[in-house]
């Protein structure tokens, strides 16, 4: 939708463009990404947004301690990568089940952004679920100049809240080539057969073994269990209900929460059953 | 620079603007606002090749792109358009031309159905069903142009799938067109103390700010009606009072919609807050929402009560007790549905000005014209004649354009401000401000005799009227009628009430009451088929009205004798095309041990004219070779230009070309009620037949008197008119002839409908996978197979989405939370199984051509079909609209299933 009280758009077409601006942003100047989510609601807040689509940030770099995914990146880049061309990283299969998570069309995903999807922080946003269970560490560039990096479950704190302060720009999400070695399951809950996710887990087991289970959607904010091993169901479930415990179950019209809880537990225990066969 | 289809546009865009409004500013209107917020795709575009929702696309970022709509794609092979058209691959036309950017180069590579429904998520169509948009990506024709029972295409195809076709907003606006903005109630009750509009009115671009100080007092409803006191008089244009949160509080008009924005922000409003009434349970004993309205024809201000109705015939006691000697069973429960939100993709949209002649023209989206006009006419204080309300195309009603929900303000706005003024509601404000289907509480005594004979059967309603009573006592009344009037029993009553609540508005509905109290009757129904052992669809051939019965829904007839009559009874048929239908295909069940599997079924019953009275006029002249049909309907998706172009070609022997349809227009005829409550074919389309018969035989006559034959003699053909002796005359020498007809809307007919399904239900999530969907339909004769198939279809996936997916919610405070179409889930291609569609074969006597009507009755039977089916599966009775998964979920916990 148009947004009436914007009355400045700039592209800043490298860096230090870029990092010129970051001191102006604030709450009425907002950093725009695919824009799939700020023109889809009204903005009377805004004034000025800046566009980083023209930066030229490399989509999705690999080398030999993972994958650095730019936070411009579309998802439909994502979907895209081909599992076969990373042999050695059989975590890529996960990429394109949680952009087929995402409620937003096909189409969405020629402009929606990774870091858009991270930086909204709905409860559902799938790209934080992708990062969680990959352990993704963000780049988040600051307004003096610097940068900081924080794993990407400490920046959602909330729903729709983030730990970024004014001025500051996610960069790029890292996904470590460690975690990118394991195999993965996705389990999804929804109202509907493509509607929004009201538990959303994805589960990783690398070649040491060792089990991590990323809970989103069901909660407010995303939550990531670590075993050493795949865990006796139990534990698993106990640890699970700890998580609701600890955030609550998240309450909005795709889900009733006790509902929620019952498909976490489902899911979690699916995706742990998946992952425990064989190595 | 931007180019479009080819063309450069001239101008760059604004800052914030989207690509959608940018391409629209600029004349190219193939692109349509339906959600502004990317869930519905209805202004898809490819941009330079690639697919996106036009509405979430910075304008400023296509600088360089090549912008493709619907009126450009290339012609040839790959060209999905030709393939809409042929498989009449839409209704209403609104979601078309977003459709078929979408469907580009799609049809051959997605032909497996998961990844189909995948590559369709974005792309909501609210009319089909999605069958016939299936089959035009499977390039499947369904079209063929000819008379009456013919599967005639829509008149406007052509046009409709290149995005050529004008919707309400889509042409040209008047020079100097300003905007106007609506500020909302934050509250659900409250009396407004202050309201200050110096700021806003200084703000640079505000022309004038409306508020309840400035605009007519004069009480009116929305809904309108043949007459209007069939709704009370409780509803002010802009109101000192609001009475749910949302309620329109001021408008501001602004030379452009930024301007408006800004003035709409700028007014300062302070509330003292009333008490909120949100439970109906508790409206009768809560402070009276409408405290100082006596002569609004309210049924007791005092308590709340908009519309009552206490009635009955014989005795239930006497009935239950009867059943109960005889060894038979008795059956209570209660029901409830939800809020469901009509959703048309085209949102209530006007334009008003004043032409050269001071005429006042309001161009606008209703089903009703006419009477939106004479309403008009009413608050303003001017002659109906200095009023003129037309349509363009309507993207879409279901009964939400029964009301004047826009028209009113902006007709006070170009009044005031002396320039044309627009209004176009946004998505959210549809969902949070425009009337919903009536939610009903519905309890049900139904007794039967072991053989299934009904001794008694009793309904207990309480309907939500929300805030304001528009078609609150239509609705209920209805309701109660077909849906008791279907089943014979000797004894029955109706204990039924609507209540005020400051909530957001119900109003008319596709089935307008009948689908709410039939979800209650034919669940308590299949509860009492189980307790007798009987076959459902026995009970209802047993117990259902038959020729000869009077129509008894709680009045005795020979106390209120009515105008409704078997037309043709096409019931018995339905039921057996239905089962043998169930018996056979369907996809299978899932596998796994959480899965149960269930059949179900709901018989439903429609006047197929609405009572109290339902006028249209018709008048076809001749007119150079060609037929021009004026009548007052407007389409909306309901098919009837198609139909009453066949009615004409049928009546007259001519080709479909020659005739021409002029509609929607308060200036085409002098009287037409509007196209509601299913009557685009039996009463506007009887008007068309009879004003083309009359004509025909005007035609003949003048031919028979040249010729020296006698008329009788004569045939009318596509060239002329023939003697026996094979002398002619021919057409373009009898131009200047022309015929009228005329339809009154009684006597009335009914038409049955049967929905059966099979369900698949995982008691582990509460998923419910439909397996087998049929659906028998007595529509007399079908006067447009793919037409009337694609109607039933449509309400078929809308009584799923009801059934399945679809509320509007509220919060404590009576704040709607389900504001953008993300968070109200409109069935998707994914959401929808294919229907199969059977028709009774019946010629009713009183429709034109044998037909009756078909277009909210298939809606009605879905939702207690499937929720019988998930009895079936699960042993637990559903009762409450939707079942949603976390709620079947929540059953099957109640039962113990597995989990």
């Amino acid at each position: 939708m148009d947004l009436l009280t914007v009355e400045t758009f700039t592209r800043p077409a490298d860096d230090d463009g870029l990092r010129a601006l970051l001191p102006t942003l604030g709450p009425d100047r907002t950093p725009l990404g695919g824009g799939s989510w700020l023109f889809s609601v009204p903005q009377p807040h805004l004034v000025g947004l800046v566009d980083l689509t023209a930066l030229g940030w490399e989509p999705v770099v690999a080398d030999a301690g993972g994958l650095t995914l730019a936070a411009t990146a579309t998802l439909a880049t994502l979907a895209d990568l081909d599992p076969s061309s990373y042999p050695e990283w059989p975590a890529v299969a996960l990429f394109a089940g949680c952009c087929e998570a995402l409620v937003g069309s096909r189409k969405i995903w020629h402009t929606a952004t990774v870091g858009g999807n991270v930086c909204l922080a709905l409860p559902a946003a799938p790209m934080v679920t992708l990062a969680a269970v990959l352990d993704g560490e963000a780049t988040i560039w600051t307004p003096g100049g610097g940068s900081r990096r924080a794993p990407v479950v400490d920046l959602v704190v909330g729903a729709q809240r983030t730990s970024l302060a004014p001025g500051e720009v996610l960069r790029a999400i890292a996904l470590p080539a460690a975690a990118l070695r394991a195999r993965t399951a996705l389990r999804r809950a929804s109202l509907s057969p493509l509607g929004r996710s009201a538990s959303l887990l994805a589960g990783r087991r690398g070649p040491d073994g060792g089990f991590v289970l990323a809970v989103t959607a069901a909660l407010p904010r995303p939550a990531v269990l670590r075993y050493d091993d795949v865990p006796p169901a139990g534990t698993l479930a106990a640890d699970v209900e700890a998580l609701g415990d600890a955030h609550g179950w998240y309450d909005d019209p795709h889900g009733t929460p006790a509902w929620r809880r019952a498909m976490t537990l489902r899911g979690a225990e699916e995706i742990r059953r998946e992952l425990g066969e064989g190595r | 620079m931007t180019t479009v289809d080819g063309t450069p546009v001239p101008a760059p865009p604004r800052a914030g603007q989207c690509l959608r409004t940018y391409l629209r500013d600029h004349g190219h209107h193939a692109v349509k606002k339906g959600c502004d917020a990317g869930d519905c795709g209805a202004c898809t575009v490819l941009v330079d090749g690639t697919p996106v929702h036009s509405c979430l696309y910075p304008a400023v970022r296509a600088a360089d792109a090549a912008v493709t709509t619907a009126a450009g794609l290339p012609e040839g092979p790959d060209d999905p358009r030709p393939r809409f058209a042929a498989a009449a691959g839409f209704q209403c036309g609104f979601c078309t031309p977003g459709m078929v950017v979408t469907a580009v180069g799609l049809a051959e590579r997605v032909a497996d159905p998961e990844r189909r429904a995948r590559a369709l998520q974005g792309n909501l169509c609210r009319c089909t069903g999605y069958r016939a948009i299936a089959d035009a990506l499977d390039g499947r024709s369904a079209v063929d142009a000819g008379p009456v029972g013919a599967p005639a295409p829509a008149p406007a195809t052509e046009r409709v799938v290149r995005g050529t076709e004008r919707y309400t907003l889509d042409g040209e606006p008047p020079a100097g067109t300003a905007h106007l903005v609506v500020v909302r109630s934050p509250h659900a009750h409250a009396r407004i103390t202050r309201l200050d509009t110096s700021a806003a009115r200084a703000l640079p671009g505000v022309l004038a700010v409306l508020t309840h100080e400035n605009t007519p007092a004069t009480l009116f409803s929305t809904a309108r009606h043949e007459s209007r006191l069939d709704d009370p008089d409780d509803t002010r244009v802009l109101d000192d009072v609001v009475r749910f949160h949302g309620q329109r509080v001021a408008a501001v008009v602004g030379t452009d919609l930024a301007a408006a924005e800004a003035g709409a922000r700028a007014v300062l409003v302070e509330y003292a807050p009333l008490p909120p009434v949100l439970d109906p349970e508790t409206a009768r004993d809560a402070p009276p929402i409408h405290p100082e309205k006596a002569g609004s024809r309210i049924a007791d201000p005092a308590r709340n009560v908009v519309a009552a109705l206490h009635e009955g015939v014989g005795d239930l006691a006497t009935g239950i007790e009867e059943a109960r000697a005889a060894g038979g069973a008795v059956v209570m429960g209660t029901w409830r549905t939800g809020r469901v939100s009509p959703a048309s993709l085209e949102t209530h949209a006007s334009r008003a000005w004043t032409d050269a002649d001071g005429r006042l023209v309001v161009l606008t989206s209703t089903q009703v014209p006419f009477l939106v006009r004479d309403e008009l006419a009413r608050l303003l204080e001017r002659p109906a004649g200095s009023v003129r309300v037309r349509t363009a195309r309507v993207g879409g009603g279901f009964g939400s354009k029964q009301e004047m929900l826009t028209e009113d303000l902006t007709a006070l706005a170009t009044l005031a401000v002396g320039r044309p003024v627009q209004w176009e509601l946004t998505r959210t404000e549809s969902l949070t401000a425009t009337p919903t289907r009536h939610p009903m509480r519905v309890a049900v005594t139904a007794a039967a005799r072991p053989d299934g004979t009904l001794t008694a059967l009793g309904i207990d309603v309480l309907s939500d009227a929300g805030a304001y009573g528009n078609h609150s006592p239509g609705v209920m009344f209805h309701g109660c009628h077909e849906s008791m009037a279907l089943y014979r029993a000797p004894h029955k009553r109706v204990d039924a009430e609507a209540v005020y609540t400051t909530t957001p508005p119900s109003g008319a509905f596709r089935g307008y009451g009948l689908g709410q109290v039939q979800f209650a009757i034919e669940s308590a129904l299949d509860d009492l088929a189980r307790e007798l052992g009987l076959d459902p669809f026995e009970l209802r051939r047993h117990a259902a009205v038959r020729p000869g019965d009077p129509f008894v829904a709680s009045a005795d007839p020979a106390e209120h004798p009515d105008d409704l009559a078997f037309g043709s009874y096409g019931l018995p048929e339905c039921l057996d095309l239905a089962r043998e239908a169930l018996a056979r295909d369907g996809d299978p069940a899932p596998t796994g041990s959480t899965w149960r599997v269930g059949e179900g079924m709901a018989a439903a019953m429609i006047a197929t004219i609405p009572p109290r009275g339902h006028r249209a006029r018709a008048v076809v002249a001749l007119d150079a070779g060609r037929y021009r049909v004026r009548v007052g309907t407007a389409e909306f998706g309901n098919g009837t230009a198609t139909v009453h172009s066949q009615i004409a070609v049928t009546a007259l022997g001519a080709r479909p070309d020659q005739v021409e349809l002029h509609g929607g227009d308060t200036d085409a005829v002098d009287v037409d009620t509007g196209a509601f409550g299913s009557t685009g074919t039996v009463v506007a389309g009887t008007a068309v037949a009879r004003a083309a018969a009359a004509l025909a035989g005007e035609l003949r006559d003048k031919a028979a008197a040249r010729l020296g034959v006698a008329p009788a003699d004569c045939t009318l053909g596509p060239d002329g008119v023939t003697a026996a002796d094979g002398r002619r005359v021919d057409l373009a020498d009898l131009s200047g002839a022309r015929g009228e007809g005329a339809h009154g809307g009684s006597p009335r007919s009914v038409a049955f409908n049967v929905h059966a399904v099979r369900v698949a239900v995982d008691t582990a999530t509460g998923e419910v996978r439909v397996l087998r969907s049929v659906h028998a339909a007595d529509a007399g004769v079908v006067v447009n197979p793919q037409q009337c198939r694609g109607q039933v279809e449509g309400g078929v996936a809308q009584g799923i989405g009801t059934a399945l997916y679809e509320e509007i919610r509220l919060d404590d405070d009576g704040r709607v939370t389900t504001r953008v179409l993300r968070d109200y889930h409109l069935p998707q291609f994914a959401d929808v199984p294919r229907t199969e569609v059977l028709f009774a074969d019946t010629v009713d006597a009183l429709g034109p051509f044998g037909a009756k009507s078909m277009s909210e009755s298939p809606y009605n039977p879905v939702a207690p079909a499937i929720a019988n089916a998930i009895r079936d599966a699960t042993g637990v009775r559903p009762r409450r609209l939707p079942m949603t998964r976390d709620r079947v979920w929540e059953l099957c916990r109640e039962a113990d299933l597995p989990g």
